[in-house]
């Protein structure tokens, strides 16, 4: 019976979940577990969902000031009682995209090292502290930031970058120490974490049938890891990386401690900037007028709906790059 | 005997609820975090000669603490501005502004090469902020520091990026010297700062000053006594450069025509030894409360603090009421209707 059942089924992992698991002969126990776990998905969903509405509702003073041209504006003045989210979007996504760019790379190839070049117990305690990492609080990193990387940066990093890259518009501008660049590279740090330990666990679960495929066809350390383990692995990493994304974009604590909070939008990458946490978590307190705290919830909503539309796009790049069929 | 011990717990359960009545009486209040130090200090104090008062104090910002006491959701709210009368009309009743104590905010520098106080003129300061006046050496400047020399590097100003009091007194100040800063700025806890960098609280600010060179900031006196950082005299209405000092504060105070509501700005006094900087700090209290025990307890330490809690003041960098303030006070303290 079980030799049959099991030739006759597709390879689990292509299959719909819920057909995967066989039928159970006890049907009280299961159907109250199965309740039970579905009432906590729809908690999840039902809580995500209350946060986005309560969103909405709470911002429609200001969303009925501003409109849509909110998103288009660039100025940001509580006294006027005149406000734009554009430079908070703008710093948002520089800060993480450049962040990405930074920790991608040194998290991929942390990951490599530690899966396919480092012996076993070195592997296995440099994974340990790099989780770590991900442990420390963000404040703590703001401090970091501020006592640490802001002088250096200041005095040593920023300077050689203006007199070396100064002709690009990226790198103009006084050196202060703060600014959009620092608050990248501890946005990059602490995501770094997040990308290594998943993609170290995926590398480390490529078949090892497809690496000594790719030896027996005579292909170096690198060229494995470039034939074999990286293209297995491009689902998982993609997925790592929108998990380190989600981290940066929220991020607020170490961002405004280090970015320099000014609400303008600079093509130079040593201008201070702000984002939508950060703007939050400075201005939540002391927002006296009710449209002034309507357009902070708006601007929650704003980074909630950014958020929701990054990870979406990121589902949608993994669905076109997962393979439909399992490699044997 | 399952009822008989049913009944002994819930006789056990009444009695301990009883107990429980004659345990500390918690008064809740939130707002302003500048006071915050003193607060805690004599509420504390407070707290030793009544132990059956007990005070709990969340320093969340004032207007978290105006928002706060106007949805009833605290007994007391502390500010640093007073309530506007939009504010005040939108409370669900009468709330009155107590003074507490007094504050002075400084321009504090880090100028390579320059060591002693310098003096800023109404036109220099609100120069700097509005980035009009952008390197150190600008004659502006240079002209009432005569014996001082200023580098010729640009000017980086650092400001609040949090809403404050500290900032609303700073930009009182501004407004009231500077017609192109109340056109291009304004008052306010937080305003569209023309230049600068953000920093978070006063020790953001201070953080940033006293690490980047050639930059200036605005902080609360004792920021910058404690964190040993140079600032500046300001000039006064009368035109004398004036240090920021229990003195030149409480000149200030008493210069400035207390109104019987309390809500007064004390920025740029007339008055020849007034500091220009300075500001009163607030609780707010309804006239008639509606817990009465509640508001009993809030007039018996509002006497306390003006007689005795005012002696706190000075060594926490605060300055105390001058007296003619505290008489006003004592007078108000009537309307409270318990």
């Amino acid at each position: 019976m079980n030799a049959v059942l099991t030739e006759r089924q597709p390879p689990l992992s292509t299959l719909p979940a819920r057909k995967a698991v066989r039928k159970s002969s006890s049907g009280f126990g299961d159907s109250i577990f199965k309740n039970i776990t579905l009432i906590f998905a729809l908690s999840i969903l039902a809580i995500a969902t209350a946060i986005a509405w309560q969103l909405f509702k709470n911002s429609a003073l200001s969303r009925h000031a501003f409109g849509w041209s909110f998103l288009s504006k660039q100025i940001w003045d509580p006294v006027a009682e005149n406000y734009g989210a554009l430079p908070f979007i703008f710093g948002t996504l520089v800060s993480s995209t450049i962040a990405l760019i930074i920790a991608v790379p040194l998290g991929v190839g942390v990951a490599i090292f530690l899966s396919e070049l480092a012996p076993r117990n070195v592997s296995d305690a440099c994974s340990f502290l790099i989780e770590l990492l991900a442990a420390i609080p963000s404040v703590v990193y703001g401090l970091i930031g501020v006592f640490v990387l802001v002088p250096l940066m200041r005095v040593h990093v920023q300077p050689f970058l203006i007199r070396t890259l100064g002709f690009l518009p990226l790198f103009r501008g006084p050196a202060y120490g703060v600014g959009m660049l620092t608050a990248a590279l501890v946005l990059a740090v602490m995501i770094v974490p997040f990308i290594t330990t998943i993609s170290r666990e995926i590398f480390m679960s490529v078949p090892s049938s497809l690496k000594e495929a790719a030896m027996a066809l005579g292909a170096t350390h690198w060229e494995v890891v470039r034939l074999a383990v990286l293209p297995y692995s491009r689902s998982g990493i993609a997925g790592s990386v929108f998990l380190a994304l989600g981290r940066a974009l929220g991020e607020t604590m170490a961002v405004t401690m280090v970015i320099g909070n000014r609400p303008e939008i600079m093509a130079s990458l040593l201008a201070p900037g702000y984002t939508m946490a950060a703007v939050l978590a400075n201005e939540f307190t002391e927002a006296t007028s009710d449209l002034y705290v309507s357009t902070l919830i708006q601007i929650g909503l704003v980074l909630f709906a950014i958020t929701i539309i990054v990870n979406a796009i990121g589902r949608l790049i993994l669905y076109e790059m997962t393979p439909q069929a399992e490699a044997h | 005997m399952k009822k008989f011990f049913a009944g002994l717990m819930s006789l056990g359960l009444l009695a301990s609820g009883t107990v429980s009545w004659a345990e500390a009486l918690l008064i809740n209040g939130a707002g302003a975090t500048f006071p915050y130090p003193i607060y805690s200090k004599w509420f504390d104090e407070f707290h030793k000669s009544k132990p059956d008062v007990q005070f709990n104090y969340q320093s969340i910002g004032s207007g978290g603490g105006i928002r706060q006491i106007s949805a009833k959701t605290v007994d007391f709210g502390a500010t640093d501005g007073p309530m506007s009368d939009a504010q005040l009309d939108a409370a669900p009743g009468v709330i009155l502004h107590f003074p507490t104590v007094l504050g002075g905010v400084v321009p504090i520098y880090n100028v390579e090469g320059v060591s002693g106080k310098l003096n800023f003129s109404q036109k220099a300061i609100s120069g700097i902020f509005l980035g009009t006046i952008n390197l150190w050496s600008d004659p502006a400047i240079q002209e009432t520091n005569p014996d001082i020399k200023l580098p010729g590097s640009p000017i980086v100003v650092v400001h609040r990026s949090d809403g404050s009091g500290t900032s609303y007194c700073w930009t009182d100040f501004l407004t009231k010297i500077s017609s192109s800063w109340a056109t291009r700025a304004g008052k306010g806890t937080s305003v569209n700062w023309p230049v600068g960098l953000g920093g978070k609280g006063n020790e953001g600010v201070a953080g940033l000053v006293k690490q980047t060179p050639n930059s200036i900031g605005y902080v609360e006196l004792i920021y910058a006594t404690q964190n040993k950082i140079e600032y500046g005299r300001l000039q006064n209405k009368a035109g004398k450069y004036v240090n920021c000092t229990t003195a030149s504060v409480a000149a200030a105070a008493a210069s400035a025509k207390m109104p019987h509501d309390f809500r007064v700005s004390i920025t740029n006094p007339p008055g020849e030894d007034a500091y220009p900087a300075a500001t009163f700090t607030w609780l707010l209290i309804y006239q008639s409360p509606t817990n009465k025990e509640k508001g009993k307890e809030l007039v018996e330490f509002l006497k306390w603090m003006l007689s005795d809690g005012q002696k706190y003041a000075e060594d926490l960098g605060y300055v105390p009421l001058p007296a003619n303030v505290v008489e006003m006070e004592k007078g108000a303290i009537g309307k409270i209707s318990l």
